[in-house]
């Protein structure tokens, strides 16, 4: 990117300048007799000096025009001017967003492709919430002004000069004394601003620090709740509003001085006009008219002055904040951006040993972190990295996310400094003890480390070919990536595979390396699919249904699971289940609010529920007040059991108080309400209460009839239905297996239906399947909706399929537990055999099976060799051997 | 069962007979009620406590594994408590216990047992004369041995 704005806006937006220049200029034409015009109109067509008729138009005798035909014409020739004017005008406007949004567009590229060419220590020192801002909101305005960089001054100082020939030509004097004082405000007005301009600099970085701070709060919520932070946070954000309002309050003040100044200024012209010019007049040697005309003209210089000196400051404004976001996105060590553009046809194997010559890492505060290094790493081999500190960034360096300070890396013969990341980042994958997932599924992230390009492009055809030639072309004329993110970019041959059929083992045999396969297989279980998408999956698992349900004919395991039937009451689901007979698709009748649903009221109120539902939530309202008042509102019994939150509780107790069953038929709609949402939530099997008796239980299935026979249209998505032959469409996969509830009181019931489950998808090899919709899981912001061990598999899972020549794990498996540690251990080994792995190990008994061993401390390489060798009195590996 | 005829029940176990009713109707509520087929387990010696065991109905061996098998050394019956000490001491489970019919239980965790005990004091003073009795009643049992033993030897 160019270190000066205009250098940029010439170099990326010249022609549009020019073109948008030609324009103004053009308009000029137009304007002058749109301003022509009306003297014409009152001159000719109303006074008819010096007119005769018929007025003939075109000179040919062919439009002979009387008075009103002419005075017609002449007011259609003002209509069709200001037509062409305001033409002109829209042509300008929207040239000018154009240019202006493709500078725009071209300049937030660049500075997030900088983002990501910056060396990673960087952001050590520089946030999100400062980056984020920048490259959002700050250089909004640039874009802005870029458009009318040129064409805004040549516009505006035509006008200007267009109105000082006039007045000079009206009397030349009088044109001087008009601009006399331009000068002045020249010189004055630039100097006012420039400390406004720091001030709103000193806002913007206030603006930066309170986005930074916002993010720090949000990452860190946590910790906040956890030590009452809150509070202080508050202190220190009130503060830091506080500065920007002292910046904003100083700015405000020296705004208006100058607004002040410049008006002041502007008036000196009409004083000077009347005072000189009326001393004149006095004198005999000037008329009245010239000085109203000066007025006037000067008044028509004030438009366009005034916008060239707006222009003249926000141009000094734009500079410097081009200027700082430039140096703010240059860091030292910023990567070269071939580095990450070079995509060479052959990507070779980073076969080869490693040899480290004399490598150090200094970082920021100037410590050595890595200091001198020199060794040779097998590659194929295992080595493995022991000891303090250094560790991590010895990894780090040899993976090529961070650049050495001094030293050299070689990988084969060849310096890796000197590699595109096409091939480091295909060939060498490292994974530290912390990984990051992008918002997307479980599918996605694992082929983020296959995707490095488009492969196999997309075709479109008709209005998508248009559109999608469209979007490539205006890509192209801001220099963004044409590239088509929904091409297909899985490089299935570095996964080994030839194509999506073959993907799918090589991705399950992933999952399986890293120990990720049964975390998947749940999500799976309980992902939902859409039986319309996906038929021959439903069917499937409607083969499973049957096959779980053979098996529930044996006695001893029938009660586990309570299987719904149209003509039967489910005692292990709600009542609100229980109605419903199906499951709720989106919030019209989910638990918390079926209660208030008109509909469900009818329903209830046409088999004679009602009444009992008042009466059973009045029983229950009094059990759980019985129960639960004399315990402490955080007691987590009432999260764990009450029917009631203890915030609602007393409002309960005073329902209770008010009403009572003989006096039910005076309650108020609002106590009814409450009441009756009680009921909905029984569990008979559950709850024991003993309300639901086999009266009850059978109108509930009559009510389940009736609610079904007559539910609205517009209701009609809100439930999706049980039926043992139809797949449920709104519910999980396991639960369309079980098609019932899982019955309560039984012992181990739900180990002992997941073992019958998993016998049922065994016999089915529906595991693949299954693993397959688990996939789909979506993780959440960061991964969040994954466990860090999670995380970490499928970190290690992604690294697994990628099939890196070179494998580095920085205590990789730390999180996990010992047994998934060693079982990820031999799984990687076996995975990666005839491959490099280099392992930093926390527990040094973990590097027995390593062929070369590195013992690192205070960044120094104190000693290396087999586990044999070092295993011995004396040694630093030994001392490690022996704190663990 | 409903929730009243448990209530009425737990009345009938010692450890709960001078604890209110309305106390006893919580824990009724908040534990769970299990069912176990004949010759299934509600623990094994040396798993870790999670949980005690209030007999509803039906009959359950104590095993105690040792050297030579397993040693059947006593039989639970209907308002029997189970599995106390385990959560009271946090140590493994001593025995084994296994449904020697089909067998409902009522199961407090570890956690509600122990937020009943510091809740209610009563509760703490009537396990400790429970827990008293017993050691009581082994010491006697004790003395009876060693009496033996001197007899034999």
């Amino acid at each position: 990117m160019e270190h000066s704005l205009y250098k940029f806006i010439i170099k990326y937006s010249l022609r549009q300048q020019i073109i948008l220049t030609v324009l103004s200029v053009a308009s000029f034409i137009p304007y002058y007799y749109f301003l022509d015009i009306p003297k014409a109109i009152v001159n000719k067509g109303i006074s008819s000096k010096g007119v005769t008729y018929p007025v003939d138009i075109a000179g040919l005798g062919l439009f002979q025009l009387d008075k009103v035909g002419y005075l017609l014409w002449l007011c259609g020739v003002f209509l069709f001017l200001v037509l062409v004017q305001q033409a002109f005008k829209y042509a300008i406007n929207v040239y000018q967003g154009i240019s202006g949004e493709r500078m725009l567009r071209r300049m937030r590229y660049e500075l997030y492709s900088r983002v990501m060419r910056f060396p990673l220590p960087t952001f050590k020192k520089m946030s999100q919430g400062e980056i984020i801002p920048m490259i959002t909101a700050e250089v909004e305005p640039l874009g802005g002004f870029i458009a009318e960089s040129f064409a805004l001054p040549i516009f505006q100082g035509g006008m200007l000069l267009v109105t000082f020939a006039f007045l000079m030509v009206q009397n030349w004097m009088m044109g001087l004394a008009g601009v006399a004082l331009y000068p002045l405000q020249f010189y004055f007005i630039p100097k006012l601003q420039r400390k406004v301009n720091a001030l709103g600099k000193e806002r913007v970085k206030g603006a930066r620090r309170l986005a930074d701070r916002i993010g720090e709060t949000i990452s860190g919520v946590q910790e906040v709740h956890a030590h009452h932070g809150s509070h202080r946070l508050r202190a220190e954000f009130a503060r830091r509003l506080g500065a920007i309002y002292w910046v904003r309050y100083e700015i405000y003040q020296r705004k208006f001085v100058i607004k002040f100044i410049n008006n002041f200024i502007q008036q000196l012209g009409p004083f000077f006009f009347y005072a000189i010019g009326g001393y004149l007049v006095i004198q005999g040697s000037l008329d009245v008219g010239t000085i109203v005309a000066a007025v006037a003209a000067q008044k028509e210089m004030g438009g366009p002055w005034k916008e060239l000196l707006t222009h003249y400051q926000a141009r000094e404004d734009a500079r410097i904040k081009y200027e700082q976001i430039i140096a703010q996105f240059a860091p030292e060590g910023m990567r070269p951006p071939e580095q990450q553009l070079l995509e060479p046809e052959q990507i070779p194997n980073l076969n080869g040993d490693i040899v480290l010559s004399n490598v150090s890492f200094t970082d920021d505060h100037g410590t050595s972190v890595v200091d001198g290094v020199t060794v040779t790493l097998p590659n194929p081999g295992s080595t493995a990295v022991v000891g303090g500190m250094g560790r991590d960034e010895l990894l780090l360096l040899i993976a090529r996310l961070l650049d050495p300070s001094r030293g050299k890396i070689m990988i084969g013969g060849a310096d890796i400094a000197e590699m595109p990341e096409a091939i480091t980042g295909r060939r060498t994958t490292f994974i530290g003890a912390s990984s990051y997932m992008f918002n997307s599924t479980i599918a996605d992230n694992l082929l983020f480390g296959l995707r490095q390009r488009p492969l196999k492009l997309r075709d479109y055809d008709g209005a998508e070919k248009r559109r999608f030639d469209r979007e490539t072309g205006e890509a192209l004329a801001s220099g963004n990536s044409a590239e088509d993110p929904a091409a297909d970019w899985t490089d299935y041959a570095a996964a080994g595979v030839d194509g999506p059929d073959g993907l799918t083992a090589a991705t399950l045999k992933a999952l399986a390396t890293a120990s990720f396969d049964d975390d998947v297989y749940q999500l799976g279980l309980r992902g939902v699919i859409d039986p319309a998408r996906d038929p021959e999956l439903a069917a499937r698992i409607m083969e499973a249904r049957q096959a779980f349900r053979a098996r529930l004919d044996d006695p001893a395991v029938a009660a586990l699971v309570e299987i719904w039937d149209r003509a039967r009451y489910n005692d292990n689901a709600t009542v609100a289940e229980n109605l419903l007979f199906g499951t709720p698709v989106g919030d019209k009748f989910d638990l918390e609010r079926i209660a208030s649903n008109k509909y469900m009221l009818s329903v209830l109120d046409k088999v004679g529920l009602k009444d009992r539902f008042l009466a059973i939530g009045y029983d229950v309202a009094k059990t759980m007040v019985e129960l639960f008042a004399d315990l402490p509102p955080d007691h987590e019994f009432f999260q764990q059991f009450s029917f009631i939150s203890s915030d609602d509780l007393p409002e309960f107790k005073d329902i209770l108080a008010r009403t009572s069953p003989d006096k039910f038929a005076q309650i108020s709609d609002a106590d009814r309400g409450r009441l009756m949402s009680l009921p909905f939530k029984l569990i008979p099997a559950r709850h024991r209460l003993g309300h639901l008796d086999a009266d009850f239980k059978a109108l509930v299935i009559k009510a389940r009839e009736v609610f079904a026979a007559d539910l609205p249209a517009d209701l009609k998505g809100a439930v999706a239905f049980f039926d043992p032959e139809q797949y449920t469409r709104a519910a999980n996969l396991l639960d369309n297996i079980l098609f019932g509830k899982v019955g309560y009181g039984q012992a181990q019931a739900a180990e002992r239906v997941g073992m019958l489950t998993a016998d049922v998808i065994r016999d089915l090899d529906l595991r693949p399947t299954i693993t397959q919709v688990g996939l789909n899981y979506e993780v959440g912001i960061g991964g969040s909706r994954l466990s860090s061990a999670q995380r970490q598999k499928l970190a290690i899972a992604r690294a697994a399929l990628k099939r890196p020549d070179i494998l580095l794990l920085s205590e990789a498996t730390a999180t996990l537990d010992a047994a998934t540690q060693t079982r990820i251990m031999d799984s990687l080994f076996e995975a990666f055999q005839g491959k490099g792995i280099i392992w930093s190990l926390h527990r040094a008994a973990q590097a027995e099976r390593f062929d070369r061993i590195l013992v690192i401390a205070d960044g120094r390489l104190v000693e290396q060799g087999k586990f044999a060798e070092l295993n011995r009195d004396g040694t630093e590996f030994h001392k490690l051997l022996a704190r663990t | 069962m409903s929730l009243n005829e448990e209530v009425e029940l737990l009345r009938r176990i010692p450890l709960f007979a001078k604890i209110e009713p309305s106390k006893l109707k919580l824990l009724a509520f908040t534990s769970e009620r299990l069912t176990f087929p004949t010759g299934s387990t509600l623990f094994r010696q040396g798993d870790p406590g999670d949980a005690a065991y209030i007999i509803i109905s039906g009959d359950a061996d104590i095993i105690v594994e040792t050297p030579s098998g397993p040693l059947k050394v006593a039989q639970l019956h209907g308002n029997d408590f189970v599995g106390e000490i385990a959560i009271l001491c946090d140590v493994p489970r001593t025995a084994t216990v296994q449904a020697a019919s089909p067998l409902t239980t009522l199961r407090i965790s570890k956690d509600l047992f122990f937020r009943l005990v510091t809740e209610f004091p009563q509760m703490a003073i009537e396990i400790m004369r429970v827990l008293a009795q017993r050691l009581e009643r082994t010491t006697a049992d004790w003395r009876a041995v060693a009496e033996k033993l001197k007899q034999t030897t």
